[in-house]
């Protein structure tokens, strides 16, 4: 995993595999960053997962949660097909959005590349 | 058949991911099947963890067991933990017993939708045996 602060916005690149293991120590990571941080959004490059069950739904849910208590919020980009049919099927669809670009994302929650 | 027998640690569930992904490749699925089999398994292995023994999991074990009926592949997991005391509930999509792990209480639902069969055999205290199909159909 990579974090880096791009001005509001935390930009979380996710690698490998998310089931329940990783999903646990990946949520203890991300908040200890987004706590620190002055960040409002929270914007997941999902361009490196390989694999995601339902654990990585309820971590996402988790972080949205945080993200909207700072009143921002939370953006998935690049996700594989499988990755989306999980995220359309879980209904995460209806309350996090998604960009087919990472860029994009950013740009449009006010953060600089 | 494969039998799989794993100490019910959460690491373990990618182990399981691996063995049921390697049995399926050799059916010559799509990458659509073998995504959601292994999908399904990871979620009912990590019940079966989470779940069925919670904390208390030190020394217990979770099968997994791999067949097939000619391009019906089949997968079984099976715990010996605390059972489901309500299988219609816990098949809603969304309950779950522990929000506080921030689980999505949506395993049986993505069982179910990728899966073409799912059969939940369980007794309090006793354990809970899940048993997944997928017909592979013709091969392309």
């Amino acid at each position: 995993m990579d974090i880096q602060i791009k001005g509001k916005v935390l930009v979380v690149a996710l690698m490998g595999e998310i089931d329940h293991h990783a999903a646990e120590r990946l949520r203890v990571q991300i908040d200890s960053a987004f706590e620190k941080s002055s960040c409002r959004h929270i914007i997941f490059n999902m361009g490196e997962v390989t694999f995601m069950d339902s654990s990585g739904i309820g971590m996402f849910i988790g972080r949205y949660k945080k993200a909207e208590s700072m009143g921002g919020k939370l953006v998935l980009s690049n996700m594989s097909e499988a990755v989306m049919k999980l995220f359309n099927m879980s209904g995460l669809a209806k309350i996090i959005t998604h960009e087919n670009s990472l860029e994009e994302a950013i740009k449009k929650h006010g953060g600089s590349m | 058949m494969i039998k799989l027998e794993m100490e019910a640690l959460p690491e373990n569930v990618a182990m399981a991911r691996v063995v049921a992904s390697t049995f399926i490749a050799k059916f010559d699925p799509t990458l659509e099947q073998l995504t959601e089999f292994k999908t399904a398994v990871s979620e009912a292995v990590t019940n079966a963890i989470i779940h069925g023994y919670g904390d208390k999991r030190d020394g217990e074990f979770v099968t997994l067991t791999l067949s097939s009926d000619n391009r019906k592949i089949k997968a079984q997991i099976s715990d010996r933990g605390i059972g489901i005391e309500d299988i219609e509930a816990a098949k809603e999509p969304l309950f779950t017993t522990k929000p506080e792990m921030e689980r999505s209480g949506l395993g049986f639902t993505v069982m179910e939708s990728f899966m073409d069969e799912v059969e939940v055999s369980s007794k309090k205290d006793e354990g809970t045996t899940i048993t997944l199909a997928k017909e592979l159909g013709e091969q392309q």
